[in-house]
């Protein structure tokens, strides 16, 4: 066991080995181990309350764990950080209701976005040029919100407010993406066109989907960890997880 | 196509508003100064007073909403910073009187030689240079501002507690200040102010020339404050307004954000409380009192919280509507304000300043859309006449 972690723990983007954290006796991760390898997209399945989002929380460091251990790059513990610096380790995060800037332009939440120095006086005195400008407009053309630029964020469709949170992130040059339930909420045309977009994405960079949606994780085509009580119960290709008793008990079946 | 034509309607309203201020800075003054008392346009010595304590009022506003309107941080402590700044300038009025109070000391202020104190407190020091009493003005409400928001924002206190805090620690100020060995003169605070700078304070012309002071410090910072929610820093004020974990989980350290905010704001209204107390010649523990924080809440919900030229008309119409009320009917002016918030805050949530330029953009889409129409109507006109 252990040598087979000092070989996996150098090589991967993501690794997490014994992960638990309870909340008022309420264990909601178990001794979780999970790793995910540079360029990887992962899908992500499990009942409510299975600590799918808890996990993110641990990740992104929202949520301290009682016991084990979350490195990023091999060696960067992520135990030790709060959410602002891990954002800028690397790691983006789209919520399960997008969450968007509502009261601005698509444009400028973008410009937030965008991965340039966060201080007070940085943003103070930003200007934006040429180069950040371009940036922001092929961000905008991969989202399909061009010609929506000048509007509020919050004038925006439930799927386009999905997608543009997606572009913040992509703004922010993550090399890990966590994006959660993206499609909730998105009409089959949307999700097939979600889908198309985060394979696209996956090819410069990792990202780790959870999703209920079956019929999605199908269109992805990717490994598939199946999470339940807080530990994995299943990992491997859709097929293989969703035909794994376990999971059909626990998830499928109900 | 709305949200631009604000900005920019933004730009020229605050524009047109800095230009009233400086022109008022010069026409009051003059008006009081150079025309006859009995002449129409005369402007009498106590009116220019009460306007330039108004100004101070506005500028109060203006901070708070910078807080407020922008970063969703409802202080209910800003009068403390807009005292600290008024009794940092009260102690250079005190020590400029000199030997010419009732006691005749030449260092002591009269409420040091009745407590029968022997020598000036350690931070009595250096406040009879204005230059010194200026620094601390904006020092040390700053400095208050900076420790206590260090603290409340990183252990992530917010909304009503935030509120409930602020409260507390105007409050403790108030206490702590009527205490006489504080040093600040106790229930009396300070004041029989003699000169400023060297001028008689009760001249009409130092009067005018505080007036007009007030006016250019405001316009000063309407333009700073425009400047820094205009940039990209303001954007991030707002977005943490809006969306505080979604700003964090962008990589925005929001505790920095929300912290330089509020201690530009607390030195600005410490600037304020520095320009209203040679203008109503005292500065007592009354100014803690947790009633004038939400006041200053009231006038910048009244004008439109967000907006920057709202808290100054705010608190304009409604200190003015006070001067006039209380006037009139004395023991009814409380319900008239009481009942002025509620209806605001049910009929006019976004205050008369945004209502009016939210009425404006709407307008003013209406008539591009109706030009658009007509245009296409020509253009399909046209060869239909040409047949």
């Amino acid at each position: 066991m252990n040598q087979t972690i000092n070989q996996t723990k150098p090589k991967s983007l993501l690794y997490l080995d014994g992960v638990s954290v309870s909340f008022d006796g309420f264990k909601a991760l178990n001794s979780l181990s999970f790793v995910v390898e540079p360029g990887e997209l992962r899908a992500i399945i499990g009942p409510n309350g299975a600590g799918k989002t808890t996990m993110m929380d641990i990740i992104t460091g929202k949520t301290r764990p009682d016991e084990g251990q979350v490195f990023f790059k091999g060696d960067i513990d992520l135990t030790q950080r709060d959410e602002a610096e891990i954002a800028n380790l690397g790691i983006g995060r789209k919520f399960q209701k997008p969450t968007v800037f509502e009261s601005h332009t698509v444009w400028d939440n973008l410009e937030l976005a965008l991965n340039r120095r966060r201080g007070v006086f940085p943003t103070l005195f930003y200007r934006l040029t040429a180069d950040d400008k371009a940036r922001i407009e092929e961000i905008l053309s991969t989202v399909r919100l061009s010609a929506r630029r000048d509007d509020l964020a919050a004038n925006l469709s439930h799927g386009q407010k999905q997608w543009l949170e997606i572009g913040m992130l992509l703004a922010q040059e993550p090399e890990l993406l966590l994006v959660d339930e993206p499609v909730a909420g998105m009409t089959d045309a949307e999700t097939a066109e979600t889908a198309i977009l985060l394979k696209e994405i996956a090819k410069t960079r990792s990202v780790v989907v959870v999703e209920h949606d079956m019929g999605f994780i199908r269109e992805l085509g990717v490994k598939v960890t199946c999470l339940a009580e807080g530990s994995v119960l299943a990992e491997g290709s859709i097929d293989f997880v969703s035909s794994d008793p376990k999971v059909i008990e626990n998830y499928l079946g109900r | 196509m709305i949200t631009s034509f604000l900005l920019k309607s933004l730009d020229r309203s605050i524009i047109a508003v800095v230009a009233i201020l400086l022109g008022l800075s010069i026409a009051v003054p003059a008006l009081n100064l150079l025309t006859a008392p009995d002449h129409p346009l005369h402007v009498p010595t106590y009116l220019v007073s009460l306007f330039g304590k108004y100004l101070t009022y506005a500028l109060l506003a203006l901070a708070l909403d910078l807080v407020w309107g922008f970063c969703g941080i409802l202080s209910l402590g800003h009068a403390a910073f807009f005292a600290l700044g008024g009794y940092a300038m009260g102690m250079y009025l005190m020590r400029q009187i000199g030997a010419r109070g009732s006691y005749g000391n030449p260092l002591l202020p009269d409420f040091m030689v009745f407590l029968n104190w022997k020598e000036l407190p350690w931070f009595w020091q250096g406040f009879d240079m204005f230059w010194f009493a200026a620094l601390m003005v904006v020092l040390v409400p700053g400095l208050l501002a900076f420790v206590f928001g260090w603290f409340a924002f990183r252990s992530r206190v917010n909304g009503v507690y935030l509120s409930i805090i602020t409260q507390a620690m105007t409050y403790a100020l108030l206490l702590a200040f009527f205490r006489n060995d504080m040093g600040f003169g106790g229930n009396n605070g300070l004041t029989d102010f003699k000169d400023v700078l060297g001028f008689n304070i009760q001249a009409p012309g130092t009067r005018a020339a505080l007036f007009a002071a007030s006016a250019v410090t405001l316009a000063l910072c309407l333009v700073l404050t425009t400047a820094i929610v205009r940039s990209k820093y303001g954007k991030v004020l707002v977005a943490v307004r809006d969306a505080e974990s979604r700003t964090r989980f962008l990589g925005y350290r929001v505790e920095h954000i929300k912290l330089f905010a509020f201690t530009v704001s607390a030195m600005m209204a410490g600037v304020a409380g520095a320009l209203y107390v040679p203008q109503v010649g005292i500065i007592n523990p009354g100014e803690f009192e947790p009633g004038n924080s939400i006041e200053v809440v009231i006038w910048t919900a009244v004008g439109g919280r967000g907006t920057l030229i709202g808290p100054i008309v705010g608190a304009i119409l409604v200190n003015g509507g006070k001067s006039i009320f209380t006037a009139a009917f004395p023991e009814f002016w409380l319900f008239a304000l009481g009942g002025l918030f509620v209806f605001v805050t049910l009929f006019l949530p976004k205050g008369v300043v945004g209502t009016v330029s939210a009425y404006l953009a709407r307008r003013k889409a209406h008539r591009r859309a109706a030009d658009a129409d007509n245009a296409r109507d020509a253009l399909v006109a046209k060869p239909m006449a040409a047949e």
